[in-house]
């Protein structure tokens, strides 16, 4: 113990106000998952009936769980592998364009709510630049209601969504690409490695694995947390819960009807299935380059 | 130094082809991407009849300077100075982004690269700590905030922030990959923890700190003080140019400018840690 002070002071600083500020809540909060809690009154203890009615009573919280799995299972990928080609596409241009190159990638999320312009691409009228431009072309005759349409909103939410989620991953894996050793390329070369795809994945995907592990958790826990962008675009709630999520769910118990203990449960549920997602996702990626 | 840059040049041959067909992909895509950038300068300078044409169009046909001063003049008449906004905003950015670039790079180095009773145990609550829902948190954090007596100051929005799981991580995962046999031998040397955390480990892990620093400056940048700050005099830039932004059709034409004037300091922050990364990686040899 005395031998490893120097690492136990770095930490503590950190770790004290960690735990202060997220452990603490976060215990507080699985806590309150077994109460009835209304902000008001002390909470009322009420074992797992919170969890019981979440997936026995609660139609709506299916439809949310649907959507979520749909969310994740689509756009979590497609942005982990985007955020990763693009990054290393970007990383073989030459300096002056790549900085402005990873500039614009990054832009959308950079922006804050400048997702609005698809509220107008998306407009439900003939003013739509989406409407406008089909009906040019003689697709359809008349004004689609994209974001009142359960067939079309979900789909749309998942575009906008891909569009933003080029951030943090996406920056790990530019610093990480910029942080591989050049001397392992002309071994490679040496070795008879031919071309780029042989390199990345023999090359660059395991000297990579350490940010690429930290993307993944990073996708995870954002694309299955998508509320924001849904509400944005479908409102809240949206037309028949076609866009609900578990996150808008766990919003509408927690900041306005106030039932503390019922949207804990919620996030505890969204917590579990994130965990067990990312469980097999690492296992997943110890492979890459094997 | 030079040398390393050189050969780094010449890797093997690419298809001709294949560079061309990437450059086209990647032109493609990016101009997809930019549209936020193009659609917030533009309108930034539309004049009010443009900003309310419909169908709205993207790009400014008469470009003027009109919500720059209409901005300017708002701010002027404000309640409390403007400037002390700015400073609340500077004030909060800079001491988290820099507090937590700091404590997190400090906790992630032992976390890499020593082995002690307790490290996997931490970091893995570290990193579950990331899959938990927010939204369900901020009541807690109110209760522990106002038990500390933090209500209504400036640390209770800049302590969560130093110890934001994200850092912690993200340093970690690029602390992982300097060499060992590098810090040992700046121990036989003689130098201290701290000393090789600070001036080995720290140069080395350049990219990732900065990379932590466009992300954070970029959070704290747009915080508008949350559900802790109450007083007029402490509330943010953000805070401020929202309620410019919330005064509807009036405000439009400023508003406009608001987005752009909010957004142009995050990419300016961008731009410059952006070339800095590129500069240390190109001189750095991580691995042996």
């Amino acid at each position: 113990m005395w031998a490893m002070r120097h690492s136990y002071i770095l930490m503590g600083p950190y770790m004290l106000l960690f735990f202060l500020f997220t452990v603490l809540p976060v215990t507080l909060s699985l806590a309150v998952s077994f109460t009835s809690f209304n902000l008001l009154e002390f909470p009322k203890w009420v074992g797992w009936s919170n969890y019981t009615r979440l997936f026995l009573d609660d139609e709506v919280f299916l439809i949310a769980i649907k959507n979520t799995f749909l969310f994740a299972f689509i756009t979590g990928p497609v942005s982990y592998i985007a955020c990763f080609l693009f990054a290393w596409l970007i990383n073989e241009l030459p300096t002056k364009l790549r900085a402005l190159m990873t500039l614009i990638f990054y832009a959308p999320s950079i922006s804050g709510n400048v997702f609005f312009i698809w509220l107008i691409m998306f407009s439900g009228d003939g003013y739509g630049y989406v409407n406008g431009f089909l009906m040019k072309l003689g697709v359809i005759l008349e004004p689609i209601q994209w974001l009142q349409d359960e067939r079309y909103v979900l789909w749309i939410v998942m575009l906008v969504q891909l569009w933003l989620s080029l951030g943090v991953s996406f920056l790990a894996f530019i610093a990480g690409l910029q942080s591989i050793d050049r001397t392992l390329f002309e071994a490679g070369s040496v070795d008879g490695i031919r071309n780029r795809w042989q390199e990345l994945w023999y090359i660059t995907l395991p000297s990579m694995r350490p940010q690429l592990l930290f993307g993944a958790v990073i996708q995870i826990s954002s694309s299955f947390a998508i509320a924001e962008v849904s509400i944005a675009l479908a409102g809240f709630p949206s037309v028949n819960y076609a866009a609900h999520t578990v996150v808008t769910h766990l919003m509408d118990y927690g900041s306005i009807r106030f039932e503390m203990g019922y949207a804990s449960a919620i996030a505890t549920v969204l917590f579990v299935i994130m965990v067990g997602t990312n469980v097999i996702v690492q296992k997943l990626l110890r492979k890459v380059g094997e | 130094m030079s040398a390393m840059a050189a050969s780094s040049k010449k890797r093997l041959s690419r298809s001709l082809v294949g560079d061309v067909t990437i450059f086209i992909f990647l032109g493609m895509f990016g101009a997809f991407m930019a549209l936020p950038l193009v659609y917030t300068i533009n309108n930034a300078f539309k004049p009010l009849d443009e900003l309310f044409l419909f169908p709205p169009k993207f790009l400014v046909r008469n470009p003027t300077l009109d919500n720059f001063f209409d901005l300017f003049h708002l701010m002027a008449d404000s309640w409390v100075p403007f400037t002390r906004y700015v400073f609340n905003t500077v004030l909060i950015t800079a001491a988290g982004t820099v507090g937590h670039v700091v404590l997190a790079s400090a906790a992630a180095y032992p976390l890499a690269k020593h082995r002690f009773p307790g490290s996997k145990v931490l970091f893995t609550i570290v990193v579950l700590s990331l899959m938990f829902s927010q939204h369900v948190t901020a009541v807690p954090n109110y209760v522990i905030m106002s038990w500390l007596g933090w209500i209504d100051s400036y640390i209770a929005i800049i302590a969560p922030a130093l110890a934001a799981s994200l850092g912690l991580y993200l340093m970690k995962q690029f602390m992982e990959q300097i060499p060992d046999a590098l810090l040992e031998a700046a121990k036989i040397d003689g130098a201290s923890e701290y000393r090789i955390f600070w001036q080995i480990v720290m140069p080395l892990v350049k990219p990732a700190w900065l990379t932590l620093v466009i992300l954070l400056f970029q959070v704290l940048w747009g915080t508008d003080g949350g559900n802790f700050i109450y007083s007029e005099e402490l509330k943010t830039m953000n805070y401020a140019l929202s309620q410019i932004l919330a005064g509807g059709i009036v405000r439009a034409g400023p508003g406009a400018f608001v987005a752009l004037l909010m957004m142009s300091v995050p990419i300016t922050i961008f731009v410059i840690s952006q070339s800095n990364i590129i500069e240390t990686m190109a001189s750095s040899g991580m691995k042996e």
